[in-house]
């Protein structure tokens, strides 16, 4: 067996950056010129010396099981590009880090940090691991009091919403985005931030191009939904009072059962509105056949989270929140392992189907994570569609009859719609990505040729 | 109109001004129930979403039977292709890391050599690439092969990729007569070109055929790129037709086919040539030395203006010196010994010129002998290397020089620009370096990296050598690593040295060796491992 542990690729190294500075800057610094005194543990730790603008040279070093990563620069990027070059430069060149004795400074470092991880998973395995609430009424009378608050601001805009149907969505683009604002700081304000996001997209509809009247009522009634769904939360079922929670913007804790599984790491994206981070990987358990989000939060300039080598496949726990895809990464046995198959996917209209299903537990839903198997990306007058391959004949891939979904607004600007069509040549490829009734966005591909290889496509 | 359709409107216009035709509901809740019906609508709408008809799928991309690139060279070309998009901080200090983008031509240059097709996931970048780099497109097209074509048809912004000239197009086996002349006749200018280079290449008289036959009818500017593609394997068999383009309509088809059949050595225009020219230049013993006289032409006669001489001087250079400027280029070099006595073309370059016509007669007689590509002349003409540029014989123009070089043989070029530079530094070498074929042959590399080791004793800064620097970064033999290593030391400064200057210094060949080091794992990972 490899020692080394899966050496990651450039790719993987490069999807750990917390910015495309840093990106970059680490590309620069991923050769051999820089770098000295570079060494490897073979159970997963990295370390090496890089030559800065000073005269002491930085001391690097990175423990990939983590990921975690230590370095004696003044950067405040998690990684610094002196981790994520040595990473590189490890990813490029196998001869260039070899299995050596850890020096002190790494030696310390590593070890200190292997008996955190021991602690922790000892002390994980005692109770519950989650502190109780110091004082449960204290924090009772705390969550009655919000919920109060969220259900005036839910009053609040059910009449917004009837004065807007009252006078006329037209009346709604005459006005602008400056009611909507004022609105979404209202339902700030009633600490119901899923609402306020709601209402700062309905207010971006009116100057969204053709057909917005019919997306704007189609998003007030939905927004109509949600507020009547809180104000009798109490009366639905656990299962969808728990959506309607989250959807509000209480965020539930993941308490869902912890699932071990083999966790296929399938995409990994940053999008960024100029405060915030977040970052979604989006996982899927060979065994469980569940798909798993993973979402974190980084303050501008800030990683949000660790990132996840895409492409690979983690051995670790992940725990759900309460009705929602979202969950979190639990502990993670071992180093990621190559992938050697896609997820097992179906047609497009399963891929419908199964959207349509996901509604009736959460009717809010914009799209749901599927992975179409055998579908041929073709280029339309309106944009990109996939399609199913024809089913092998004598003809061989005529597509005619077939059916498609086409690909969504957003993702026909991306670069990596292309890759999708290099990636396919004509031919059927398998693709992962969210289907929703704005269509589907590719987020991951695989090739026949090449099962193992996931092309990211964000 | 549908239900749905009613409810848009009525939300559209307000349930004030139309109400909603809903049961059970009342004028005050009005826009609550069409909220209702609307939601329930929006649901139900979503969750019955099915497929829509597949359009006509575009014709699978051909089959590409070359290698795929063994994985570590897969994961360069995609640090490359980011690289380009990141280039490194301009400005004069630029670190200890190498320079990617400038790497990315030869990477391209080896991997086609090998064989390999490009990663289907990595053609967008390469394209993108090509499209910003024009000096790429040719290799980063080969190696995007059928699919990079099959891909830019469909994005407008990679159709640069479909006008050709770049890459290997699909042509037609050129035995195959019937297709050949249908894509000669109904194709592309640029297939049209690459079509007469491949039949050219296999069978010359057809190639000639082929030009020949639509000839009368091309328009000026395609019989000059036509024409001027026969200068590759030039050969005798090619003599008649470029006699018979000598009466071309176009001026410039007439001075290119001059000019071609002046670099043909036995051609009628170049015997013509040597006897005009002969008769302008002859040796004068009178005065005890031997000298050269030099009588230029008095007029520019027909016969010599369809031989392609320009009867009209540019401004500023009399008449007849500008003509025996072009006879002299034009004439084979191969009538001066005869002419001379039997001397050598160093001893025929060493002899003095009366009346101040030497400038003109050496210019001349280098322009000949690049045109000519004659080594033996070019050698003389360039003289001992180590001679100051200003003394030597020819021409101390060192683009003129560069020219002269690159007629000599790779191994005897390098030679020459080792010598040059151990002699007068790097100044000047820049041009010259430019010729010298990559990898830099020992003796040549040898003498870059001592003469930048003298320059940094002599207490410069390294960005004055910031061109010579980054030509060695591409062109060093990765083999001279080890000649470097010692030089990445930091050494103690000497008290006249710039301040600060050892420092950059280190950085310098720092990057250097880097590059180097990293050029030479480039080159193994191209090689992949052995089988």
């Amino acid at each position: 067996m490899d020692t080394q542990g899966v050496r990651w690729t450039a790719d993987q190294v490069l999807a750990l950056a917390p910015d495309d500075a840093s990106r970059s800057a680490g590309s620069r610094l991923g050769t051999a010129g820089p770098w000295s005194g570079t060494g490897s543990d073979g159970r997963g730790a990295v370390w090496g010396l890089c030559r800065g603008s000073g005269s002491t040279p930085y001391r690097t070093v990175v423990d990939t099981t983590g990921p975690a990563y230590a370095c004696s620069c003044p950067s405040r990027k998690f990684p610094c590009k002196h981790a994520l070059g040595l990473l590189l430069l490890r990813s490029g060149d196998e001869a260039a880090v070899t299995v050596t004795e850890a020096p002190d400074w790494a030696a310390r470092w590593l070890e200190a940090r292997r008996e955190r991880a021991g602690g922790a998973r000892t002390h994980g395995a005692e109770g519950s691991g989650r502190p109780a609430a110091a004082d449960p009424e204290a924090a009772r009378r705390r969550a009655e009091r919000r919920a109060a608050r969220i259900t005036s601001g839910a009053r609040e805009l059910e009449q917004r919403l009837a004065d807007l149907l009252r006078g006329g969505l037209a009346a709604a683009e005459l006005s602008g985005y400056g009611l909507w604002e004022e609105t979404a700081a209202r339902m700030v304000d009633a600490q119901a931030p899923g609402l306020a996001g709601r209402v700062r997209e309905l207010g971006a509809i009116p100057g969204s191009g053709a057909g917005w009247p019919v997306r704007l009522l189609e998003e007030c009634a939905l927004t109509h939904l949600l507020d009547r769904a809180w104000l009798s939360v109490d009366r639905l079922p656990a299962p969808l009072a728990a959506t309607v929670r989250t959807r509000v913007g209480l965020t539930a804790p993941a308490e869902g059962p912890a699932v071990r599984d083999r966790w296929l790491v399938l995409a990994q994206h940053d999008s960024s509105d100029g405060r915030l981070t977040t970052r979604r990987a989006w996982l899927h358990g060979r065994e469980s056949g569940r798909t798993a989000l993973l979402l974190s939060f980084g303050a501008a300039g800030r990683a949000p989270g660790p990132a996840l080598p895409v492409g690979t496949v983690l051995d670790a726990v992940v725990i759900r929140h309460a009705g929602a895809l979202r969950a979190e990464l639990g502990e993670r046995f071992g180093p990621p392992a190559p992938l050697d198959a896609p997820p097992p996917g179906g047609t497009v209209g399963d891929a419908l189907a199964a959207y349509g299903h996901a509604l009736r537990e959460d009717p809010w839903l914009d799209s749901w994570p599927v992975t179409l198997t055998d579908v041929v990306p073709i280029p339309t007058d309106h944009g990109w569609q996939l399609a199913d391959a024809a089913p092998t004949g004598p003809g061989g891939g005529g597509g005619v009859g077939g059916e498609a979904i086409p690909v969504s607004g957003p993702a026909l600007g991306r670069p990596g719609l292309w890759r999708l069509a290099a990636l396919s040549g004509g031919r059927p490829v398998t693709v992962f990505g969210e289907c929703g009734h704005r269509g589907f966005t590719p987020l991951a591909a695989w090739s026949a040729d090449a099962p193992g290889e996931t092309v990211p496509l964000h | 109109m549908d239900a749905w359709e009613e409810l848009v409107t009525s939300a559209l216009l307000g349930t004030d001004r139309r109400p909603p035709a809903l049961a059970g509901a009342t004028a005050g809740d009005a826009p609550v129930a069409l909220l209702d019906a609307a939601a329930l609508h929006t649901v139900r709408r979503r969750a019955g979403l099915r497929p829509g008809p597949a359009a006509e799928p575009p014709e699978p991309a051909p089959e590409d039977a070359r290698r795929p690139l063994p994985e570590p060279a897969r994961r360069r070309l995609g640090q490359l292709l980011a690289g380009r998009a990141a280039p490194a901080p301009s400005g004069g200090r630029r670190g200890a890391a190498p320079d990617l983008a400038e790497l990315l031509p030869q990477w391209l240059v080896a991997a086609n050599e090998h064989g390999y097709k490009a990663p289907a996931s990595a053609l967008p970048a390469l394209l993108d690439a090509a499209r910003a780099r024009t000096d790429l497109r040719p290799q980063a097209l080969t190696l995007a092969g059928p699919r990079g074509l099959w891909l830019a048809r469909l994005n407008p912004e990679w159709r640069f990729a479909l006008r050709g000239g770049g890459g290997r197009a699909a042509l037609p086996d050129v035995r195959d007569g019937d297709t050949v002349r249908a894509l000669w006749e109904e194709g592309l200018f640029a297939e049209r070109v690459a079509l007469l280079a491949s039949v050219r290449a296999e069978d010359p008289a057809a190639a000639l055929e082929l030009l020949g036959s639509t000839w009368a009818a091309e328009r000026a500017e395609d019989r000059l790129m036509f024409l001027d593609s026969l200068r590759a394997g030039l050969a005798g068999e090619d003599e008649e037709f470029l006699e018979a383009a000598l009466s071309d309509r176009s001026r410039n088809v007439r001075s290119t086919a001059a000019e071609l059949l002046s670099a043909l050595p036995g051609s009628a225009l170049s015997g013509r040539m040597a006897k005009r020219a002969s008769s302008c230049v002859s040796l004068d013993r009178t005065e005890g030395a031997v000298t050269i006289v030099v009588e230029a032409p008095h007029e520019c006669d027909a016969g010599m203006q369809r031989d392609g001489l320009i009867p009209t001087p540019p401004t500023g250079r009399g008449e007849r010196s500008w003509w025996l400027g072009q006879l002299v280029e034009a004439a084979p070099l191969s009538c001066w010994p005869a002419r001379f006595g039997g001397r050598t073309p160093e001893e025929i370059v060493a002899l003095p010129v009366a009346d101040d016509w030497q400038g003109e007669l050496h210019a001349a007689w280098c322009r000949a002998a690049v045109r000519q590509r004659d080594a033996a002349w070019s050698r003389a003409l360039l003289g001992a290397p180590a001679a100051p540029p200003a003394t030597g014989p020819g021409t101390s123009s060192l683009a003129e020089r560069a020219k002269l070089l690159s007629t000599l043989p790779e191994e005897e070029r390098a030679r020459w620009v080792a010598s040059f530079i151990a002699a007068h530094g790097l100044s000047e070498a820049f041009q010259l370096l430019g010729v010298c074929a990559v990898p830099w042959a020992r003796p040549l590399g040898g003498a870059v990296i001592d003469a930048l080791d003298i320059a940094r004793d002599a207490g410069s800064y390294p960005w004055s050598f910031s061109g010579v620097m980054g030509l060695a970064e591409r062109c060093l033999s990765p083999d001279a690593t080890g000649q470097l290593e010692a030089l990445t030391a930091l050494p103690a400064e000497p008290e006249d040295a710039s301040p600060g200057a050892g420092g950059y210094w280190t950085e310098a060949f720092q990057r250097l060796v880097s590059t180097l080091h990293l050029r030479a794992a480039m080159r193994d990972e191209l090689r992949g491992p052995i089988e």
